[in-house]
């Protein structure tokens, strides 16, 4: 399933069409090329060139101290990249696969969101934290979760979800500008199913800014990641039943886009929010805060939620998979049902 | 009483390539940690602040360590008993009150617990209270060192003997030992994690035999005495400095106080214990043997002492004096820019 | 000078601490920092370090004795020019701080009624709900669209909700397209384009019957305009550089309040009230008289009383001009001024003079209930000889109001303030004052008169108390 992502900023000199994992390699080249802090670290991105082929050929051409290989200990990869970083290096550190992100938690959470903070800006941490997420590629129980809820929580931490090429080019070149840690999700399922038009040269996307992928007078749907693709199939389905969706791309967790979130609610009155982590506690229960917080007088139905089961992963079998995954029949439902309200 | 010495009884000193001028300020930071450490648990006994954490029983390591340290190039890394160190490579007295008194004028900004220390224009890292959690940073420093190209720089990462029972320990080492990068693991091993001791942390006898697991060089040496502090720790840095790679050194030393004012070691050691280990005390004992030593006489040691204890009364006073961080510090300084996690774009 | 210290507090959780040992006496001298008593807790014994250099004065607590964390245990006369250490700001501790300006805020909200009186409706207007005050109840809002008179009680959102006062519309009247019948925002929105509701056209054409009497009724209600492009410049809701279309209930009061000030001219006079006994009267009586009647007991019937009392008095006030003569009515019809959604609306107690206390209070709760409800019919609003405004809910202390075409006067009752007040002995006194304001129609009575008949309202007013009968 490939999608046209809406086009991102003005063209400079031109553009090419790419998938998702093409946009993230194709960024991490050029900052390399242009920044001399820049350096990649990470299990298997050297020699092997990242385990979706993202930083292939990079060893040749960049060398082992831009490109390294480190032991198989998730804490010290961040840690270290940590330390690198508060000594002024741009280091992006690469999680294999978010599941494993958890010996790290200590070194995200309690050390790196806080060292501007703890040392009242004595020293900062420019780190960028890369790591494929989600599910729906057979990936069963630890190669398949969602990790933004666990992160999103914690201040001092920017999370970026990026779900289209040109997003993720411009996103992930402001996380590399970004003086503070950055956690970038790249959802594999989209890595190869995407494809989109990236522009030529350097850009960056403001971060915190949501992006209205399809405008809607009806019902309001707020997503990213491969969900996001889904929300616009069904969007556009639902066109020809003379349904009207908007489709907002969020972007970007932490921050989060107020503005386009309660302009397009103001105007629709309805709102549905999809992601595929787990309901409990994931982040549609902060959009759903907030808008009932800003926006109760202007709801004409209750805030709706479609996402992932409260169940631990989801396993390898097919039926178990799907089970987890939303399909995009469900969200034609959700959306048909919310705009009939 | 003064003694005259002969030029053996110098050379007796064994003072390897230190200086009068050096041994005397390795005396003098000595007597200034133990002023400062005192002074922290007299603030606290009078209620003024709410917790103080000594240091007694490692002033000869933090001495010998700090001059084998070279400012302006090597970066500090340490954790939270390391006073003396911080003293050594430059922080002040007025600076480690004002963290105590939790002032404005804390570097911090009156954020983090005592004993945290932070100065980046003087080399010393930013840490947490996570035990070992600042010793993958100072692997990722060394490894900046290394990146840039940069030769003649050395990080010292200190922990005590119970951090390295951690992970992110084990992975720090290990991580040096696989990118050889110029950082020296200091543990000074005062054999007390709160109340477990060290035969409960460990199962080798001493820290510096895990060294051979990792592929990388170790020593062992007296942490109650200065000079062959500064000796190892010389060796291990210059080693790291010159491209030779990282190194663990243990300094056995003894934590003569309680963890912290939260502690009571009385429900897990004997007195009598800690009396022996008092009769080795760096302090009185490296104060005489400079004395016997010719390097100095009574008199100037009495004058060090007093100099230490008015520069630590001033300190305190003009410490005690600031404010205390406004409310609205609070929001300052979460990220560059606006800290709100909903966005306002117009 | 003495410096008194107290027991320091050792450990976070501390509560207290006992003097296990004083290391000085009185008349010893002691250095700063130097231990002089040893203190334990439940957690940790210690020696406490002198804070001054002097000579123990005294010792306060004895050996043995435990006392809270703060008290004081000693004092030692400080000697030496050491400077006194400043306490840090604020000798509380952050909690203390805290919890401090919690109960600060807790103290600033009132429970006392608003005195004057609830007959102005506009406290009780549609207002979103604050949800934060002082004890973090939420304030519930007295919305007065008829929600819950929807067909079949189904629940409307806030969206509907809102358009639906902003519109004016009548929700019982609305069909409901959404699911299950639901009544959702286009429909509120495209019955507005549709016109008025039928209970704001009965309003409007009331409001006609009273101010177009003895001239028939002009044209029927025309819709209201509907707002232009997606500004909806409302009355409700007035923003600089709004241009917000006439109601027709907005021209006809317009029309009418022209009518009566060109017509009759207006004179003005005004007295003050000491209404603290009828006040206190109303305290004792008004807990038992809602219970026991369902309606508040505000000041409003008290004032009705003694206001028709007095007209007894003067009738020429209850009389209207005409070109044959001063008709001096038979009934004294009592209007009461209602502000109901930024229109001004009189609905009137009959034959007021013949009700007690009691009877006017639940006259007029009913009045103000079917106001609020959009009930009013053309008999609630007719033939009104007399005209009582409570202009004080709003905090107002002196008002000018416009008679009612046809009517002679128009007496307002202001807010009721706590002032000093001297009484004939020279005794300054605290009284609760409340002016009373009288706009007469000076071809009918002058002044004279009209004063006569406030001083008469005044000195009943003031003669009720709690040895009173409702």
């Amino acid at each position: 399933m490939a999608t046209t992502a809406a086009a991102g900023p003005q063209s400079t000199t031109g553009t090419s069409v790419m998938t998702n994992v093409e946009a993230v390699r194709s960024t991490l080249h050029d900052a390399l090329v242009r920044d001399d802090r820049v350096l990649i670290m990470g299990e298997d991105v050297g020699a092997r060139g990242n385990v979706f082929l993202i930083t292939k050929g990079f060893l040749d051409e960049f060398g082992p101290q831009r490109v390294v290989d480190t032991p198989l200990a998730e804490a010290s990869i961040i840690g270290v990249a940590i330390g690198m970083a508060m000594e002024g290096l741009r280091p992006i550190a690469e999680i294999q696969f978010a599941d494993f992100i958890y010996p790290a938690f200590n070194q995200i959470v309690g050390e790196a969101a806080k060292t501007r903070y703890r040392s009242n800006g004595d020293y900062t941490c420019p780190l960028v934290i890369r790591t494929p997420y989600g599910g729906g590629v057979r990936g069963a129980l630890s190669h398949s979760v969602s990790i933004e809820a666990l992160f999103y929580h914690v201040p001092g931490l920017t999370i970026l979800a990026p779900s289209t090429p040109a997003d993720i080019k411009g996103l992930l070149n402001a996380a590399i500008e970004c003086p503070d840690p950055v956690l970038f999700l790249e959802h594999k399922k989209t890595y190869r199913s995407v494809k989109g038009e990236v522009p030529a040269g350097y850009y960056t996307i403001p971060i915190g800014k949501a992006d209205v992928k399809k405008t809607g007078t009806q019902v309001t749907v707020v997503s990213y990641g491969y969900n996001l693709h889904q929300a616009l199939d069904a969007a556009n389905r639902l066109e020809g039943e003379g349904v009207s969706v908007e489709v907002i791309d969020l972007r970007s967790i932490r921050p989060m886009d107020k503005t386009t979130i309660l302009e397009s609610v103001r105007k629709t009155r309805k709102l549905l929010i999809v992601h595929e982590d787990n309901k409990f506690g994931g982040i549609g229960a902060e959009i759903s805060a907030m808008v009932a917080e800003e926006a109760l007088f202007d709801l004409d139905a209750p805030i709706r939620r479609l996402c992932g089961p409260d169940v631990p992963a989801m396993g390898y079998a097919l039926t178990l998979e799907d089970e987890f995954m939303i399909s995009t029949d469900a969200m034609v439902e959700a959306m048909r049902s919310l705009a009939a309200f | 009483m003064a003694k005259t010495t002969t030029a053996r009884e110098r050379r007796e000193l064994e003072r390897g390539d230190l200086t009068d001028e050096q041994l005397v300020a390795m005396l003098r930071n000595m007597l200034l940690q133990r002023q400062l450490d005192n002074r922290g648990f007299q603030l606290n006994r009078q209620g003024k602040i709410p917790f103080a954490l000594g240091s007694e029983g490692h002033e000869g390591v933090q001495a010998g360590a700090a001059m084998a340290f070279v400012r302006g190039k090597d970066v500090l890394v340490p954790y939270y008993r390391d006073l003396g160190l911080a003293l050594g490579v430059g922080m002040t007295p007025y600076e480690i009150l004002s963290s105590l008194f939790a002032r404005v004028t804390d570097r911090s900004g009156g954020r983090q617990f005592p004993n945290h220390y932070t100065n980046h224009d003087k080399g010393v890292l930013s840490i947490s209270s996570i035990i070992a959690g600042h010793c993958t940073h100072a692997v990722g420093v060394a490894a900046a060192f290394k990146y840039r190209g940069e030769s003649g720089r050395a990080v010292l990462c200190t922990t005590g003997e119970g951090a390295t029972s951690q992970g992110e320990w084990h992975e720090s080492v290990n991580y040096a030992a696989v990118h050889q990068l110029p950082i020296v693991f200091l543990v000074e091993n005062n054999e007390w994690a709160i109340s477990t001791p060290q035969n409960m942390q460990m199962r080798v006898a001493n820290v510096a035999d895990k060294a051979p697991g990792y592929g990388l060089p170790s020593s062992v040496c007296d942490g109650f005495e200065p000079i062959a502090t500064y000796k190892a720790m010389r060796e291990a840095l210059d080693r790291a400095r010159s491209g030779g790679g990282p190194s663990i050194v243990e300094a056995k030393c003894y934590r003569f106080l309680s963890h912290s004012t939260d502690d009571d070691d009385r429900t897990y050691r004997s007195r009598e214990i800690i009396e022996e280990q008092r009769k080795m005390d760096p302090v009185p004992r490296f104060e005489q043997l400079l004395i016997d030593a010719g390097v100095i006489d009574a008199e100037r040691a009495k004058a060090l002492r007093q100099e230490v204890l008015r520069e630590t009364n001033e300190a305190t006073d003009a410490a005690e004096a600031q404010a205390y961080p406004t409310p609205q510090s609070l929001y300052d300084n979460v990220v560059a820019g606006d800290y709100h996690p909903w966005q306002e774009f117009s | 000078m003495p410096t008194t210290i107290t027991m320091p507090q050792l450990g976070e959780t501390v509560t207290e601490g006992t003097v296990a040992q004083w290391l000085k006496k009185p008349g010893d001298s002691v250095e700063k920092y130097e231990a002089f008593v040893e203190v334990s807790t439940d957690k940790v014994n210690a020696e406490v370090p002198a804070p001054v250099s002097g000579v123990i004065r005294e010792l306060i607590v004895k050996e043995g004795e435990t006392v809270p964390t703060g008290a004081p245990i000693a004092i030692i006369d400080e000697v030496g020019a050491a400077a006194q250490t400043p306490a840090p700001h604020g000798s509380a501790s952050p909690s203390e701080q805290v919890a401090n300006l919690a109960a600060e805020a807790n103290h600033q909200a009132s429970d006392e009624p608003v005195p004057g009186g609830n007959v102005g409706l506009s406290s009780t207007t549609f207002t979103a709900p604050s949800l934060a005050n002082g004890n973090g109840s939420a304030v519930v809002a007295n919305g007065f669209v008829a929600a819950s008179a929807a067909p079949g009680g189904l629940r409307v959102s806030p969206a509907v909700r809102r358009l639906a006062r902003e519109h004016r519309i009548d929700l019982a009247r609305v069909h409901g397209s959404g699911e299950g019948g639901r009544i959702t925002a286009n429909d509120i929105l495209a019955a507005a384009k549709a016109g008025p509701s039928a209970g704001v056209a009965a309003t409007i054409s009331a409001d006609n019957a009273v101010y177009t009497a003895p001239a028939p009724p002009s044209a029927p209600a025309a819709p209201a305009p509907s707002p232009a492009g997606g500004g909806r410049a409302t009355y409700a809701q007035a923003r600089p550089g709004d241009l917000i279309p006439l109601t027709q209930a907005r021209k006809i009061i317009a029309q009418r309040m022209v009518e009566s000030k060109h017509t009759a001219p207006h004179a003005w006079t005004m007295v003050e009230v000491d209404v603290t006994n009828v006040w206190k009267w109303r305290t004792c009586e008004k807990d038992a008289f809602e219970r026991e009647n369902g309606v508040k007991l505000t000041l409003l019937p008290f004032f009705v009383r003694a206001a028709v009392e007095a007209l007894a008095q003067f009738p020429l006030m209850n009389a209207s001009f005409t070109e044959e003569g001063i008709r001096v009515h038979a009934e004294v019809n009592i209007g009461l001024a209602i502000a109901a959604d930024g229109n001004l609306i009189v609905p009137v107690i009959r034959n007021a003079d013949r009700l007690s206390i009691k009877g006017l209070a639940i006259a007029a709760g009913a009045l103000i209930d079917k106001a609020r409800r959009g009930k009013l019919g053309a008999d609630d609003l007719a033939a009104g000889t007399f005209t009582v405004n409570n202009t004080g809910a709003n905090g107002s202390v002196l008002s000018a109001p416009i008679l009612v075409p046809g009517q002679t006067g128009i007496v307002t009752t202001e807010a009721i303030v706590k002032r000093p007040v001297v009484r004939d002995d020279d005794a300054i006194v605290v009284r609760s004052m409340m002016n009373v304001c009288l706009s007469l129609d000076h071809r009918v009575v002058d002044g004279a008169v009209a004063s006569g008949f406030l001083s008469d309202l005044k000195r009943r007013l003031e003669a009720m108390g709690p040895s009173g009968s409702l």
